[in-house]
């Protein structure tokens, strides 16, 4: 299969009028993972959102090699965020093969990672094949989060954007969901995470992002807007 | 193609199992047709006059009621940002989510018309002409209220202020529903012309609604 | 100076400061002259008598009306082109001068109507098209208020403004098909104008004055909206620097706390 590196270089995102991040750099190659680190409101989600597509770049560049050159960066990737993106009034599997098959052909073309897994296989290797029938809005939060996870498996994407993976997962779910990740990676994948806590996986580069101190290159936050005021309070006086 | 498929499946399932589906729509249109009777009097010569009006009045309003959770739904629940990432076209989610929404809540509007329809007293030539107008133009109020839909998908009660944008933008769409439905003969021009605009503010509600509402759409990801 | 430099929210800060006085005393004195030839010059009408004089505010109104929805459209693509944003600033605060305009416009139509049909209020197909105008308007600036980010705020109300433009235009149509109480508009004709020029001037110097009095108005409520915007930036860094200095509050603070 082909080797992919996503590269990301001076990637800046305004927030709300707000610098977020600025200047991020990094790589990661197949089957390697990236953590990205750093305390809360650092722009860690919107990174990943960035590299999703949901989040308008105000910088940069960010380009995947050895990926489909007509596919952008987001199409190679699962994006596996705080939101399970359920239905409660439908079943779990109804749930799953929805996502397979609004996913399934515009998948990653470029040399498969792995096999996908069916969507029972899916369920079984994350313990909840028994719900399979019922309503998505029985299962626990656990569960949900697992179910979630179950969509990464039926169709596969080459990178994986996890952000804070383990939240509202027990220490056993947590196993198994660090489990499926070192098997993507092992298997080519590639990872991107964001994350406060640590997490044991495989081939594992970091990055930390601290606040951004520059001054935000926003219209309304540009510090030469003082001169108005500053002549407004001369004429005054 | 089987994406699509499996979208309109889905979301036409939603739509009929959350919150009472076609059920309470209908529910609401005839609850609107009621409380004209009792607004401008018993006179079943006077409703009859403005019988298509109410008609159309009422299923806009129903029309309304259930749009301000077409995005919304699936913004709360992260399954947006899914739908905005895959690499689909977010015109196309929008449109097939459009007509799942109308199969599960409009078609039923159109399909209770016949009924209601006899409550104002209109003679079957009207009931026809109605009910047609309102087949052919009640997708156009579903597209242009996706696009309001769209636009107040980030407000927690995004409702009223949904249907003050689209109220003025179905207000051609009521013109011309009403005025050919209240033609009288369906091989006039006083019914054609009033129609073919009518059919005309639909395709172009099915350019128009998708392009903006997905717009919108793509702007509440940030 | 270019368009681009322009473009510069402090030069254009700028700009409106050195602009603005003789802005403001060329729409007084434009209005003042106006006022003068529409009340006093201009001839009362055979037919309407005195109240003919209501045209020379109701009909630059309406003009301004939909010129302010045309600069809000033209702000909007700007917003969604190009993604500038002063354009954004630009289509906000076109917005309520719009509804003031709209609504002066039906006002004095309607206070116009009472004399000339009797009653205050006809279902005529100018006047319902600015009622629909009005209500485009303030749903608008409530879509405006309701959204607190003011980038996502702009490009929503960019795609809403111009889903308008071409609502507007279907309106105008419909409406007109549906009905019309109205004169023909008669100020512009292939074989010159059809109203004498005793009533003519004083209308163009009305129009003019209103069309200062909406740069003027245009420039000030940029101008308040691009401060109001500075304060937000200002007030978003306050929250989000001096991490530090807090810290230390809170250690200094907390032996008294204990005590």
């Amino acid at each position: 299969m082909n080797q992919l590196k996503l590269i990301c270089q001076g990637v800046a995102c305004d927030r709300g009028g707000r610098r977020v991040l600025n200047h991020v750099d990094f790589e990661v190659g197949s089957s390697e993972a990236l953590i990205v680190q750093g305390p809360n409101g650092v722009g860690k989600s919107s990174l990943l959102r960035v590299i999703a597509g949901l989040v308008a770049k105000a910088n940069g560049t960010i380009e995947l090699e050895g990926g489909m050159p007509e596919r952008s960066v987001a199409e190679h990737s699962h994006y596996f965020g705080h939101l399970d993106a359920l239905k409660p009034l439908q079943s779990v599997l109804e749930n799953l093969s929805f996502w397979r098959d609004f996913f399934e052909p515009a998948a990653f073309g470029g040399g498969k990672v792995r096999e996908s897994m069916s969507e029972l296989e899916a369920l079984d290797t994350l313990g909840i094949a028994h719900t399979a029938s019922l309503p998505a809005g029985y299962l626990s939060a656990g569960q949900r989060r697992r179910l979630s996870v179950a969509r990464l498996l039926v169709v596969p994407r080459p990178i994986w954007l996890l952000d804070e993976p383990t939240s509202a997962l027990d220490k056993a779910s947590e196993e198994v969901l660090l489990g499926l990740i070192a098997d993507h990676i092992h298997a080519g994948g590639l990872v991107v995470a964001a994350t406060h806590l640590p997490l044991n996986l495989p081939n594992t580069k970091f990055l930390n992002l601290s606040p951004v101190t520059t001054e935000s290159e926003h219209m309304f936050a540009g510090a030469d807007l003082d001169d108005y005021f500053d002549e407004d309070e001369q004429d005054e006086g | 193609m089987s994406w699509m498929k499996s979208l309109f499946v889905r979301e036409y399932q939603l739509a009929n199992r959350v919150g009472g589906g076609a059920l309470i729509g209908v529910l609401f249109f005839l609850a609107v047709v009621t409380i004209f009777p009792f607004g401008v009097g018993p006179d079943m010569i006077l409703l009859s006059r403005i019988g298509a009006a109410i008609l159309w009045i009422g299923a806009l309003l129903s029309t309304l009621l259930g749009l301000d959770r077409l995005f919304q739904a699936d913004r709360e629940d992260g399954s947006l940002e899914l739908l905005v990432m895959s690499g689909r076209s977010l015109e196309l989610v929008v449109l097939i989510k459009c007509a799942a929404h109308w199969a599960a809540t409009g078609l039923p509007l159109v399909l209770a018309t016949p009924v209601l329809s006899l409550f104002v007293g209109l003679d079957f030539q009207s009931i026809v002409l109605v009910t047609l107008t309102l087949l052919v133009g009640a997708p156009a109020l579903t597209l242009v209220g996706a696009v309001g839909a769209g636009v107040t998908v980030s407000m927690r009660r995004g409702g009223v202020l949904l249907s003050i944008l689209v109220i003025p933008l179905a207000i051609p769409i009521l013109i011309f529903g009403v005025s050919a439905a209240t033609a009288g003969a369906i091989d006039s021009n006083n019914f054609l012309v009033p129609f073919l605009f009518l059919c005309a503010l639909t395709l172009f509600g099915l350019v128009v609604g998708p392009l903006a509402a997905a717009a919108a759409l793509r702007v509440s990801g940030d | 100076m270019t368009l681009y430099d322009l473009a510069n929210p402090t030069r254009f800060l700028k700009l409106v400061k050195a602009v603005l006085p003789w802005l403001i005393v060329a729409t007084v004195a434009a209005l003042a002259v106006g006022l003068y030839f529409a009340f006093l010059v201009a001839p009362e009408d055979y037919q309407q008598g005195q109240t003919v004089r209501i045209m020379f505010v109701h009909v630059p109104a309406a003009q301004l009306a939909l010129m302010c929805y045309a600069m809000m459209a033209l702000s909007s693509i700007g917003s969604l082109v190009w993604k500038h944003p002063l354009a954004d600033v630009s289509a906000k605060a076109s917005a309520p001068i719009g509804a003031a305009f709209t609504f002066l416009a039906l006002f004095s139509g309607a206070v116009w109507g009472k004399p000339m049909w009797g009653t205050f209020w006809v279902w005529d197909a100018r006047l319902t098209s600015f009622l629909v105008l009005l209500i485009m308007y303030l749903g608008i600036i409530a879509l405006w208020k309701a959204i607190e980010d003011p980038i996502k705020a702009a490009k929503v109300n960019a795609i809403i403004t111009l889903v308008g433009v071409i609502n507007v235009i279907i309106i105008k149509f419909s409406v007109e098909w549906w009905n019309t109480l109205h004169q023909p508009p008669s100020i512009i004709r292939a074989d010159g104008p059809a109203i004498h020029s005793s009533i003519l001037i004083p209308l163009g110097l009305m129009a003019l004055a209103f069309v200062l009095l909406f740069v003027t108005l245009h420039l000030m409520s940029m101008r308040n909206e691009i401060m109001r915007r500075r304060i937000r930036a200002m007030r978003m860094r306050a929250a989000s620097v001096a991490p530090a200095a807090s810290s230390s509050t809170v250690t200094k603070a907390a032996p008294a706390g204990a005590r």
